[in-house]
This record gives structure tokens, sequence and C-alpha cells, in this order.
């Protein structure tokens, strides 16, 4: 075998390597690089008890709620699976609104609300000019 | 390929390429800028935030595909050595940081406004940010040989070693829960109305050909630079 051929088989059976190796560590950390939790998961694993963590989803169509004082909200996160209520007392960011995502960072308490105390607006993959956004919305409000 | 290993060869091709893709890709940043902050329209919910888009998206990508470039050179230049693959992996690797860097402040901008965090550990971002940091390490560890036109072979291997990072960005948004949005552009179309994606097409192929006549013109240099110093030590020793 030319030297050569041998360099490019030890390089490429090198490169096979170090990328399998990165994709072995990608998927052991799967659940520990999520950034957030999603109701599916609390529902399936139980509760995350005492520590701060982030729960990420949808906000509920007409679920947030606005508490007398003016600076404390209600509202319930879903994900499909789940849903799950989140009490937040400060201020939202302008992107959040219902039925658009959201990842609230904060602490499951024991009756199964979330008590966040920051919010952080998840803008989805979707880009599109008002006109067009606003056909949609009308399409959206006129279903039965 | 090994019609242009002579660098004598290169050299005749990439002198009057060097001025071409500069102009060409000014231009197109120009007439892809222009479009971007005048011709289109707002989106929906970001308002005039979505038009740094239009730099964040061609700045990841050349950060990226830079890494990409200095992979396939380091390879090129174990396997075949090729004298030319060090030189432009050297070439690449400064401008290539240089995006990256530009790719995590637009995000960081635009995150402000749209998230409400200048910045966030998720997958994505942390994930960029280690790229950021391999380029620095593969700068450092070019410099750190007496070589200064092409590179060692242990800066080839961490070329190829840190290649493992690229599919992870590509993927982060996908693997895990991420704060960054999925991919908005994919094999199967764009959920980016076209008229706010099309300016894009022209500042991705300017900034990758502006990107390229940077690299071409830092291979260029260094090689003069070579020539120069071979040229010394040879009237030294006269």
């Amino acid at each position: 075998m030319k030297a050569k051929n041998q360099r490019l088989i030890l390089a490429l059976l090198a490169l096979a390597a170090v990328i399998g190796a990165g994709l072995l560590a990608v998927s052991g950390l799967k659940q520990e690089a999520a950034f957030f939790y999603a109701p599916g998961d609390v529902a399936e694993n139980g509760l995350p008890l005492g520590k701060a963590v982030r729960l990420g989803g949808m906000v509920a169509d007409k679920s947030i709620r606005h508490d007398p004082d003016g600076v404390t909200i209600h509202f319930v996160v879903e994900d499909g699976k789940a849903k799950v209520p989140v009490t937040f007392k400060g201020i939202a960011p302008d992107l959040f609104k219902e039925k658009s995502g959201v990842v609230a960072e904060g602490e499951f308490h024991p009756d199964g609300t979330f008590v966040a105390n920051n919010l952080l607006a998840k803008h989805d993959e979707r880009y599109m000019p008002p006109e067009l956004a606003g056909k949609m919305h009308k399409t959206d409000t006129l279903k039965p | 390929m090994h019609a242009y290993a002579n660098p004598a060869r290169f050299l005749k091709i990439a002198r009057p390429l060097t001025p071409i893709c500069l102009v060409v890709g000014i231009l197109l940043i120009l007439i892809g800028s222009y479009a971007g902050l005048a011709l289109t329209p707002p989106d929906y919910l970001q308002g005039d935030s979505v038009r740094i888009l239009y730099i964040h998206v061609p700045a990841a990508w050349l950060g990226m595909g830079g890494w990409t470039g200095i992979a396939i050179a380091s390879i090129v230049q174990l396997v075949w050595r090729h004298p030319l693959a060090g030189v432009a992996a050297r070439a690449i690797a400064v401008p290539g940081a240089l995006f990256t860097a530009i790719c995590l402040v637009t995000g960081s901008i635009w995150g402000r406004p749209t998230w409400g965090t200048w910045w966030e550990w998720d997958g994505r971002m942390t994930s960029m940010l280690v790229l950021l940091f391999l380029y620095f390490g593969y700068i450092g560890l070019a410099n750190a040989s007496d070589d200064r036109t092409s590179v060692s072979r242990a800066t080839a291997i961490f070329g190829i070693v840190g290649a493992v990072n690229i599919p992870i960005i590509n993927r982060s948004v996908v693997w895990w829960n991420s704060l960054h949005q999925g991919p908005s552009i994919t094999l199967r179309g764009s959920t980016i109305s076209s008229e706010i994606l099309w300016p894009l097409a022209p500042t991705v192929i300017g900034f990758s050909l502006f990107f390229g006549g940077i690299v071409l013109m830092r291979m260029r240099a260094n090689l003069a630079q070579a020539k120069v110093e071979a040229r010394m030590r040879r009237l030294a020793a006269a």
C-alpha cells in the first residue's frame, strides 16, 4: 500500500473516531444540555423540587390573567402533552404573548405550580411581514 | 490537485482572483444591506430588529464554514502533504474567528429585545462560543511554531479534532431544548417569508466572496513573506 493511501485511511479512521466520540458525549448530555424542561418532561419524570430550573413551552391561549396589583401575572405553559400553571411577578418581555413561546426561570412548588422570577420570550423560526401575519390572525379568529 | 501544488502557479490564478472576489463581494454586500435595511418589511413580532438577520446569518455561516475549510485543508495537508493546504488553513483562521465573533455579538444584540436577555447558556450559543475559543486555540497553536507560512502537523490535527463541534452547532437546536429558534431554512424550504428572505442571498454570497478574497490575500502575503525570508537567508549566506 502506498504511504499516501495509508495516511488517508488513518486520517479517515481518526476523523470517524473523533466524530463518534463527540456524538457519544452529546447523546450522554442529552438531558443535562437541555436549556429548559417542557411540561411533558415534568409530567413524565415528576416535579424537580427544591432547585432552580427553567420551564419552556407555549403560553396557552386565553390563559394570561393579571392580578389587581398590576405586576403579578398568571398563565399556563403547555407543550401538547401537559400543562403547567405559572405565576410571575415582574416585567414580561415585549414578545411575551399567548400562543407564542416562553422560557420561565424559577422553581416548582409542591402543588405543581411554577413560580417564575424571570421570563424569556422564545422566538420561533417563522419570519413574516405584518400584513401576512395580520391575514393569518384574521383567519384564526374567524374560525369557530 | 497537484497542478496547483506549485505556489507560482497558484499565485498566477490568485492574483487576478483576489480583486474580483473583493469587489464583487463588497458590491453584493452593499446591495443586500440596502435591500435589507430599506426595502424589506419589518417582521410582525420582532419589528425592525429582524434586519440583523442579514449580517448574523452570513457571519454564522462563515464562522462554521471557515472551520470546515480548516478541517479539509488539514486532511489534505496530512494525507497528501500538499504544500498550500497549511497556508490556506493559516489564512482562514483569523477571518473565521472574526466572523464567529460577529455572529455572537449580533446574536446578543438581537437577543436583548427579542428574548429579553443578552446571553443565556443554551446549546446553540454555548457551542458557538466554543467555536470561537477553538479558533483562538488554533491561532495560538499555529503561531507557536517557527513556520509562519504554513502550519505544523500538530496544528493540522487540532484542526481536524475541532471539526467535531461543527455538526454539534448545526444540530444543537434540534437535539436539545434551546432558547435559540430551530432552523428556518432547511431542505424542505424556508419558514422565513420570501419578502424578508431575499436580501439574505446577496449578503451571504457577498460576505462569502469577501471572505474568500481576504483568505487569498492572506495566503499571498504569507507566501511573499516566505519568499523574502528565503532570499534574505541566501544573501546572508553569500
